[in-house]
């Protein structure tokens, strides 16, 4: 940064609110932006740590057959990303825009796959369509281990989040653009595409990085059914855990950033000026009769949430069948749990653990999005933060995991202490899933009215009054949302934590990994229903904070 | 507002207790002498096998950490400048050739050195390793989808009846580049095949026709199999006999002309102030107690004194090829180069 932009900086707001701001991105790029480097630098080194330039690259690319996992990454990517963002866009369209029955329940059997580890989706998958299931003692057979196999695993799994950017974003559209519409006798179709279409353009934009994104760096589903068919991710996976060669395993690496990097880019361009805000003017939607259309809505959602609980129902039928398919048997054998894996422990360990990155996560997301967000300028610390805030995404968590290891482990570095305790486990989370909270909490504070700062100001009462008392109580349901999330994704994520876990503390969805390959579906399958009972339950808890919140806004309006 | 505090405080004070209570359990266990050991052996067989440890040296306090072969060797390579392991226990041979050439292993000879075969351990004076069992390549059949394409179990008996054209598109094996099974598989074909000449790979082409899907884990061919997913999976003996121990209808055979194999082995990890307690176990890891427990799932245990075994008759180690560890090692990187270029590359779905 040059001495000039500093110097009005510094004028611009106070030392301390430069200060806090400057800590939280040092604090980022200890634990994010070091480790990384710490294992990429490997990229440019041979075997014997010496500096080779590209070398390793024009290796990688000379070799077809690793190469060739790029187009396959892209191939599956792309495919993920069109049917995922058609099925959430329409999906949302029919719990916010029609008259179908059953809303809600659509609502929350959209979220039943990020409650459940992908390794797991894609052991119902292979219930439900491997050689021995259901739909293919039935007669179809999509054939499910490779290209299809990773592409239907890929949108069950992007699918939730493509779906709530939709359902977020159909709510902040203005209804008084359709009763213009509608008084002027514009045809619905027309009005979709001019209307609609664009209202929804950043949505959409979001969603399509967001998929593309999650299913390019995605492990769990290709290791499990991807067949022969490569991927970059797996391909991280044979080279790190295969061949041991840690310098290609960052190379592959390094080529998992690129959607990342292009999104942050093009996000640059495209969201200079913010749609999302709901002005106080706006009405909310009045909902026309369509029985055609209703119908067809209903057809849409009652098949993709009977799919998700189709899956959901084939784990149970996996976890309480004595030998499925041979002997049906029922029984509750696969509930208890291999001593060496953690046991019943690693659940709770897993609850613990997911419980502290939750809490730890939400202060510093929230934290971080008001310090880069509510900073007025745009000065290169505030570009960095938000550069910083959507690389997470992007980074698969094996490459976290073992960048962990060579970051924190070194006797020396001084947060050496941290390796192999718990509190590493909950800082790799948080890095790993900031990026979706982050938005949330910085969407939930560009809605919140300028104002209240700047009357603040004028009041001289400090800034982090202001973010205690008025922004934080404004954004609760923001903040349950991100706590909410973190804590769903850490009951169900392996990859980084296969890396870190320690022998006091094991954790169960590393043990639902161990017990898949080692062939154990059924106890897989049991595990796995543990978690989902546990996510659900923070779920409903968040809807009663939610209810609670909303209570309290309409008795303090009544008053 | 007050409220919102309050609850906020109380959320600080029950994360606190819960970070003190998971630090806490760690420390309480460091009182007594302990040691971390890296396995790769199957999570149950841990359970019951550490049973014999702890009867004998109640105070020493184990700690575990179970990762598949790759997972553990990559962690312990990664964690090369600052070793956390105190003994690899039950890891591959062929990972701790790649351990002992990085100098990450400490020789150590443990008490009964001797009784343990000399084709079993590492070549060095002092050992940096010691193999404990053997695991080897068997084909896991599906008895009821067999006879659904007019084969019966029995008609697999070698190399060569996996190249049946009923069963193109049935039968699963490893991955070479992600599964010690799958290496020792391939290694153990092509030394069959006359090691550095072309017979190995012709033979391993002409079975890619036949293969529904290259797997990254050794045991999930024997469980592909077990559950129907395939018809024959490639994979190691224990694999398929806990296969068909669990109900599935499943034959393990062994291939007439002998099994590629590997060890589990034992390592002392070189790191500043080795405990005691480490070599104390790994005495305990080849002792006859330990044995006799690893006896019960695996045929093959390096003193020589192996179980019964279904699928043999006799001596178990002579199913085993000669095996030369040492050219594995030496050729490691070739053979897995090859093997992407002709196998791994052609990527479309079955």
């Amino acid at each position: 940064m040059t001495r000039y932009s500093l110097r009005r900086r510094l004028v611009r707001f106070s030392a301390a609110h430069f200060g806090v701001l400057f800590f939280v991105l040092a604090a980022f790029t200890v634990v994010f932006i070091l480790p990384l480097l710490s294992l990429f630098s490997q990229a440019f080194t041979n075997d014997a740590g010496v500096w080779a330039g590209l070398a390793n690259y024009k290796r990688y690319f000379s070799s077809p057959a690793l190469s060739v996992s790029v187009w396959n990454t892209v191939h599956i990517s792309l495919l993920t990303t069109l049917f995922s963002t058609t099925l959430g866009f329409f999906y949302a369209y029919a719990v916010t825009r029609t008259a179908i029955p059953g809303k809600k329940i659509f609502t929350y059997a959209a979220l039943l796959p990020i409650f459940i580890p992908t390794v797991v989706q894609a052991l119902g998958l292979v219930y439900i369509f491997g050689r021995q299931g259901i739909i293919t003692q039935l007669g179809f057979d999509i054939s499910l281990y490779g290209r299809n196999g990773i592409v239907i695993a890929e949108t069950i799994y992007t699918f939730p989040s493509a779906f709530l950017l939709f359902y977020t974003a159909f709510q902040f559209v203005d209804g008084r653009l359709y009763e213009v519409c509608n008084v002027m006798g514009v045809k619905p179709l027309k009005c979709f595409f001019h209307v609609t279409l664009p209202e929804m353009k950043y949505a959409i934009v979001n969603a399509v990085f967001v998929c593309f994104t999650l299913a390019f760096t995605d492990f769990g589903a290709p290791k499990v059914i991807g067949g022969n068919y490569n991927v970059l991710a797996t391909d991280v996976y044979k080279q790190v855990a295969g061949q041991f060669n840690m310098s290609m395993g960052a190379v592959v690496g390094t080529l998992l950033l690129i959607p990342a990097v292009l999104s942050f880019i093009v996000g640059r361009f495209i969201s200079t000026h913010n749609s999302g805000a709901m002005s106080a003017k706006t009405t909310a939607l009045t909902i026309k009769e369509n029985r055609l259309r209703d119908m067809l809505y209903f057809i849409l959602c009652a098949a993709v949430s009977a799919s998700f609980l189709f899956l959901v129902a084939a784990l149970c039928v996996g976890a309480f069948t004595a030998f499925y398919p041979y002997d049906m048997s029922f029984t509750l054998k696969y509930f208890t749990f291999t001593e060496s894996r953690g046991g019943l422990q690693a659940f709770f360990n897993s609850i613990s653990m997911s419980a502290l990155t939750a809490f730890f996560g939400t202060v510093f997301v929230f934290l971080a999005a008001y310090m880069i967000e509510k900073t007025d300028g745009y000065g290169l610390l505030t570009k960095y933060g938000k550069l910083l805030s959507l690389l997470p995404l992007a980074v698969p968590g094996m490459v976290i995991g073992i960048s962990y290891i060579f970051f924190f482990n070194s006797p020396a570095n001084p947060l050496n202490f941290i390796y192999g305790t718990v509190a590493i486990l909950v800082l790799s989370n948080i890095v790993h899933y900031f990026s979706v909270p982050y938005l949330t909490a910085a969407g939930a504070f560009k809605k919140l009215d300028k104002e209240f700062e700047i009357v603040a100001e004028s009041m001289k009462i400090p800034r982090w009054q202001t973010f205690f008392r008025v922004s934080i109580p404004l954004s609760a349901n923001a903040v349950a949302e991100v706590a909410m999330y973190l804590f769903v994704n850490s009951m169900v994520t392996v990859s980084a934590l296969v890396f870190l876990f320690s022998a006091d503390f094991k954790i169960a969805a590393v043990a639902i990994t161990h017990m898949e390959e080692a062939g154990e579906n059924s106890q897989a399958a049991a595990m796995s229903i543990l978690i989902i009972i546990v996510n659900i339950i923070v779920r409903a808890l968040y809807e009663l904070v939610i209810k609670f919140n909303k209570h309290k806004q309409s008795a303090r309006e009544s008053m | 507002m007050e409220n919102l505090y309050r609850l906020g405080i109380a959320g600080i004070l029950i994360m606190v207790l819960i970070l003190l209570d998971c630090g806490d359990n760690s420390s309480k266990k460091q009182m007594a002498p302990s040691i971390t050991v890296y396995t790769a052996l199957e999570s149950e067989l841990v359970t019951e096998y550490l049973k014999s440890f702890t009867k004998h040296h109640p105070d020493i306090n184990v700690r575990i950490i179970r990762e598949s072969t790759g997972i553990i060797t990559a962690r312990l390579l990664a964690e090369k400048g600052n070793p956390q392991a105190d003994v690899v226990w039950g890891t591959a041979a062929s990972s701790m050739l790649i351990l002992d050439e990085q100098g990450l292993l400490e020789p150590y000879a443990p008490k009964g050195l001797e009784q343990i075969l000399p084709q079993f351990k590492s070549e060095k004076p002092v050992p940096t390793w010691v193999g404990m069992t053997a695991w080897e390549t068997a084909f896991v059949v599906n008895t009821v989808e067999i006879a659904k394409l007019g084969i019966s179990a029995s008609d697999i008996k070698g190399y060569e009846d996996l190249l049946r054209p009923q069963l193109r598109g049935q039968v699963t094996m490893p991955n070479p580049n992600s599964s010690g099974t799958g290496l020792l598989t391939v290694a153990g074909v092509l030394q069959l095949r006359g090691r550095d000449g072309e017979a190995g790979w012709e033979y391993l082409t002409r079975l890619h026709d036949n293969i529904k899907q290259y797997t990254h884990s050794g045991s999930k061919p024997a469980r592909m199999a077990g559950s129907g997913e395939c018809v024959v999976g490639v994979s190691f003996g224990y694999a398929g006999i806990s296969q068909k121990q669990k109900g599935a209808p499943v034959e393990i055979v062994f291939p007439a002309e002998g099994s590629g194999w590997d060890l589990e082995a034992n390592a002392l990890i070189r790191k500043p102030g080795i405990s005691s307690s480490a070599k104390i176990f790994l005495d305990w890891a080849i002792s006859d107690d330990a044995m006799n427990s690893y006896r019960v799932s695996y045929p093959i245990i390096t003193n020589g004194k192996g179980g019964n075994y279904e699928g043999f008759d006799g001596d178990p180690i002579k199913q085993l090829i000669p095996n030369d560890l040492g050219w594995i090692a030496g050729n490691r990187e070739s053979i897995l180069e090859k093997w992407v270029s002709k196998f791994d590359g052609k990527t479309e779905s079955r």
